[in-house]
């Protein structure tokens, strides 16, 4: 059996992929988002509320915190159409923020002293039961239809355009998609900490999202899966090291990108790992 | 004589004080292969993009099949059977040559986000292996199918310029507009591309080309448009064209 302890880490890795998750599908459109944590905080306080103050299910709870996420990523979207690049990253931020300080500022939810008392109901069963979804998820997107509209708009908005394809639409469905897999993250951890706060869910959890996707590699989903498991184990890992750790830490993913910028899993790492598939589904 | 497959009237755009096409007047009949040329800096390349509906026009008409598309975003246009190719290539980098052939294909076919979810668990659906079919089909015309699983980046200058018309001609158009689909390509791949070009148009693709070789353009072409400063100077048959005063000039210079 797994100690109290190891299960604690699995399930916080597990909400870092699926959070990491939650900033790829927008990313893998050409959408970088530096708000998820304000999905995330939606998402959280959201089905806290339901579970606490109306005694809602957890699985209905979890289901409706991700609803807000998306309908919130989908508002989210419509300023977003017109801004790239790192306009939409700073707009994307500002959103995050905004998120924070309602919170803060919202009587109901428990503002700065946070949100307590939430029922224990996450368990590593429900975590892994979402990541195995989320997975199967994007197994399938990758080779669908709209998965190569999303990569589309990510090489060369003009050309999808010109090909055919609804850029409006399709950058609303991917920031949306984020929004509801962000709350999913929300909503579980709001049930394994059982009290939420603000700052919980601020710029550094935006900022720590975004890394994790970006360190794993955005050439596949694959490598926001890897890259948040490891780096958010790692700090584990380096307990040895005691007073050194956050410094060790920073020093490690510094080196990292400096020696492989385009992520741990990239394109042709992804190429040589997948080529066997690919010969086979050529003969078939 | 029936209604042009495509008609502009006054098409006019100027970026800044600039001005590109000033009031331009062009029909495309229905079914032929239709050249534009034209000194650097004519208009050409701005006038598929207005067509396209990648630029809107300051003022002007756009009827495309008898409707006017002046207003409609680029995709739409794409769904109505207008499709392009870029002069400077524009095939996606991080996608495979049959997977930018199957992008080409949006337009013709369905299924959202969640479709995937909803078919057949660790197999592919009925009409993502349909898909796969026709864009293989595709890449089998414009003699590109060995190379299908091949990066589209990883490809030769002629293959990439070959396989953007495969993509283009993937979304089913009836209108295919070719932006110097020749440049950089060497003698024996100029001829494959005359060869493709014909063999597109026989299955009923009106085309409308933006050509720079004019060995191409007199063998392939029906009719001959020639901009200069943004209007139309001269429009005939290429043997014609030839032979006009004012085309010589807008080359050589007064």
């Amino acid at each position: 059996m797994l100690s109290d302890h190891t299960v604690s880490i699995l399930i916080f890795a597990g909400i870092d992929v699926i959070m990491a998750l939650s900033f790829y599908l927008p990313a893998s459109a050409g959408q970088l988002s530096a708000g998820q944590g304000g999905f995330m905080a939606l998402g959280a306080y959201a089905s806290a509320y339901l579970t606490v103050r109306h005694g809602t299910p957890f699985p209905l709870a979890l289901a409706a915190g991700a609803l807000v996420g998306g309908l919130v990523g989908l508002a989210v979207g419509f300023p977003a159409l017109r801004l790239r690049g790192l306009y939409l990253v700073l707009v994307t931020f500002g959103f995050g923020e905004m998120v924070r300080v309602l919170f803060l500022n919202a009587p109901a939810f428990g503002g700065p002293v946070g949100f307590a008392g939430i029922p224990p109901a996450t368990t590593i069963w429900h975590v892994l039961g979402v990541l195995a979804i989320l997975v199967y998820f994007f197994t399938r997107v990758s080779g669908s239809r709209m998965g190569r509209a999303f990569a589309a708009l990510r090489d060369d908005e003009a050309a999808a355009e010109a090909m055919g394809v609804n850029s409006t639409y399709v950058k609303l469905v991917a920031f949306a998609t984020g929004g509801v897999i962000a709350g999913l993250g929300g909503g579980l951890y709001a049930h394994y900490t059982l009290f939420i706060d603000p700052e919980a869910f601020g710029v550094g959890r935006s900022l720590f999202v975004m890394l994790y996707a970006v360190f794993g590699g955005l050439a596949s989903f694959w490598g926001a899966v890897a890259g948040a498991t490891i780096l958010s184990v790692l700090p584990e890992l380096l307990r040895w090291v005691k007073d050194w750790r956050e410094i060790l830490y920073g020093l490690l993913v510094l080196i990292m990108m400096l020696v492989r910028p385009q992520g741990l899993l990239d394109a042709a790492l992804l190429a040589r790992l997948s080529a066997r598939d690919e010969r086979a589904a050529a003969r078939g | 004589m029936s209604e042009p497959l495509l008609a502009v009237d006054r098409l006019s755009r100027s970026f800044g004080t600039l001005v590109v096409l000033a009031g331009l007047d062009l029909s495309v009949a229905a079914g032929g292969i239709h050249a534009i040329i034209g000194p650097n800096g004519a208009g050409k390349t701005t006038f598929f993009n207005l067509v396209t509906g990648a630029l809107s026009p300051d003022s002007g008409r756009i009827r495309f099949g008898g409707s006017d598309i002046g207003h409609l975003p680029a995709y739409r246009r794409t769904a109505l059977g207008i499709c392009r190719t870029f002069q400077n290539i524009r095939l996606f980098g991080s996608m495979t040559a049959l997977e930018n052939v199957l992008l080409g294909l949006h337009c013709r076919t369905r299924g959202g986000l969640l479709a995937p979810l909803l078919d057949v668990p660790f197999r592919r659906s009925s009409g993502e292996v349909a898909a796969r079919a026709r864009a293989v089909a595709v890449l089998e015309m414009v003699g590109l199918a060995a190379k299908a699983h091949q990066s589209a980046v990883e490809l030769s200058y002629g293959e990439q310029r070959r396989l953007e018309i495969a993509r283009a001609l993937a979304s089913a158009p009836r209108l295919l507009l070719l932006d110097e689909p020749s440049a950089g390509m060497n003698p024996q791949e100029t001829l494959e591309l005359e060869a493709l070009i014909t063999q597109v148009n026989r299955r009923g693709v009106t085309i409308l080309l933006i050509e720079h070789k004019m060995s191409l353009v007199m063998k392939v072409s029906k009719i001959v448009t020639v901009l200069n400063f943004g209007q139309k100077i001269a429009e005939a048959a290429p043997a014609e064209i030839q032979r006009d005063p004012r085309v010589i000039e807008a080359y050589l210079g007064s």
